[in-house]
């Protein structure tokens, strides 16, 4: 057997998991994938969170991969971070960087056990702005300045590639090399508020290609959490796992302690349990969903493709929420099968959480929206009609 | 005298064991269970054929070029 083929029918524990600590952030991205705005005050308390860092511990998760919302903006989240770190949990952080003054950076510079991942999806303000929210390509930069200045070694630079932003994979290489941060290049999913841009956002086929040509150049000098395993269909595997990891070696723990099959799929459908119920442990390793994504998955539609031992049919939450059967192509297949099956799609899964600001944050990217209040009276053409002045 | 790197976790798992350094944050697989002993085994022997001792004379190049290949990568130091 294989090592890919026991990766496939799951692990005692996972080799990593994403923790989003909290949804409360102070941006408003227009592809969050976790729909985060507002903190849910069902949120694990600091107790709860160390509880789980127990049960990490004893199961050998190696590192957790923490994010958010922004999770640094969580009143303990340095104590849980010096707590995991002491008990043999590695922590991988992702942050917008907006805590990360000179006296954060020289903390994390002390810390032998901590990586940091700076969010930037544009090299340029002006393209990273348009998602992200005014000010904050500015306040990433500084971010690492800080880093940099405190002698932190090999920040990583994280970016979702964007229609926006694929012309700019040299120029976001260019820019890590200054900060002597490494690149790390991540797929855009339809998950969350990803659903609502996806059709704006995601990379078209050529594209794709160029992204395929950079990566295949740049080998493993770029990370890219295997996350761009579908793009294998292009010719030779790119390196890494190239199987989807959900449930069976990597999952999700959400603010309020659901467990989910993977950081794309927080969605009812995906939901494998909570930690408060059982622990994780056994949420791990008895949820029936779980058991079931560990079974021989036949690869349905894909299986007769020439490319599907790399591409193994691509990502199970791109295809849920495009609307596309999980045992067939990716909405981004590129041999263009994912094309041709989304105009069979008669609808898409409405999402089960959201926890968007409501009438979003200052300085946030401000979608053109149309009124859907009738005026008050037929004729009533006054501006202030129906206020109370 | 080979011995593992004091920061890398062992975890083992059905298929042999996952490794995890915490210095390089690099991560290998033992693929074969009896790797993982000859590994575990090498704290508190005094040679690498000490802890090869056990396995078949034939078997014993692939086991140290995998010894050879874990100390290349810094698990084993």
């Amino acid at each position: 057997m294989k090592l890919v083929d026991h990766f496939a029918t799951g692990l005692d524990a996972p080799i990593c998991l994403t923790w989003e600590l909290t949804y409360a952030c102070n941006l408003a991205c227009l592809h969050c994938l976790s729909s985060s705005g507002r903190r849910d005050p069902r949120e694990l308390s600091t107790d709860e969170a160390k509880a789980v860092i127990d049960e990490l511990q004893r199961m050998q998760v190696f590192y957790v991969n923490i994010g958010g919302g922004e999770p640094t903006v969580r009143s303990d989240f340095w104590e849980l971070v010096d707590y995991a770190t002491a008990h043999q949990v590695g922590v991988k952080f992702s942050t917008n960087g907006v805590r990360i003054d000179a006296a954060a950076a020289q903390r994390l510079a002390g810390s032998d056990y901590v990586d940091v991942q700076i969010s930037l999806d544009g090299a340029t303000a002006e393209v990273n702005d348009a998602v992200r929210g005014a000010g904050s390509f500015d306040m990433a930069i500084a971010a690492l300045g800080h880093l940099k200045d405190a002698g932190f070694r090999d920040a990583k630079i994280s970016v979702v590639c964007t229609r926006h932003n694929i012309s700019q994979l040299d120029d976001f290489k260019a820019l890590a090399d200054s900060f002597g941060a490494t690149l790390r290049l991540t797929r855009l999913r339809p998950s969350g508020r990803g659903a609502d841009v996806w059709d704006d956002l995601h990379p078209t086929m050529a594209q794709q290609r160029e992204l395929y040509d950079w990566l295949v150049a740049h080998g493993e000098g770029v990370l890219t959490g295997d996350s761009f395993f579908h793009l294998s269909a292009f010719g030779s595997a790119l390196p890494g796992l190239n199987l989807c990891g959900a449930g069976r070696v990597v999952c999700l723990i959400d603010p309020v302690g659901d467990v989910y099959a993977c950081p794309f799929a927080i969605h009812d459908a995906f939901l494998a349990g909570n930690v408060r119920d059982a622990g994780f442990g056994t949420v791990w390793r008895e949820s029936p969903l779980f058991l079931e994504l560990r079974q021989p998955q036949t690869g349905g539609t894909c299986s007769s493709c020439e490319f599907y031992d790399t591409c193994q049919g691509g990502c199970m939450a791109a295809k849920f929420f495009t609307g596309l059967p999980l045992d067939g192509p990716d909405p981004e297949c590129v041999q263009g099968y994912g094309e041709l099956a989304l105009t069979g799609v008669t609808a898409v899964p409405k999402p089960t959480g959201d926890h968007s600001h409501k009438g979003g944050v200052r300085g946030g990217p401000v979608p053109l929206t149309l009124s859907l209040r009738r005026p008050d009276k037929i004729c009533d053409e006054s501006p202030l009609a129906g206020l109370p002045v | 005298m080979l011995a593992l790197h004091p920061k890398v976790s062992v975890r083992p798992e059905p298929f042999g064991a996952l490794l995890y350094h915490f210095g390089t944050r690099r991560l290998s697989f033992l693929k074969d269970r009896r790797l993982l002993d000859v590994v575990q085994r090498l704290d508190g022997s005094t040679s690498v054929d000490d802890a090869l001792a056990d396995v078949p004379l034939a078997e014993q190049p692939a086991f140290r070029a995998a010894l050879a290949t874990l100390e290349k990568t810094g698990m084993l130091t």
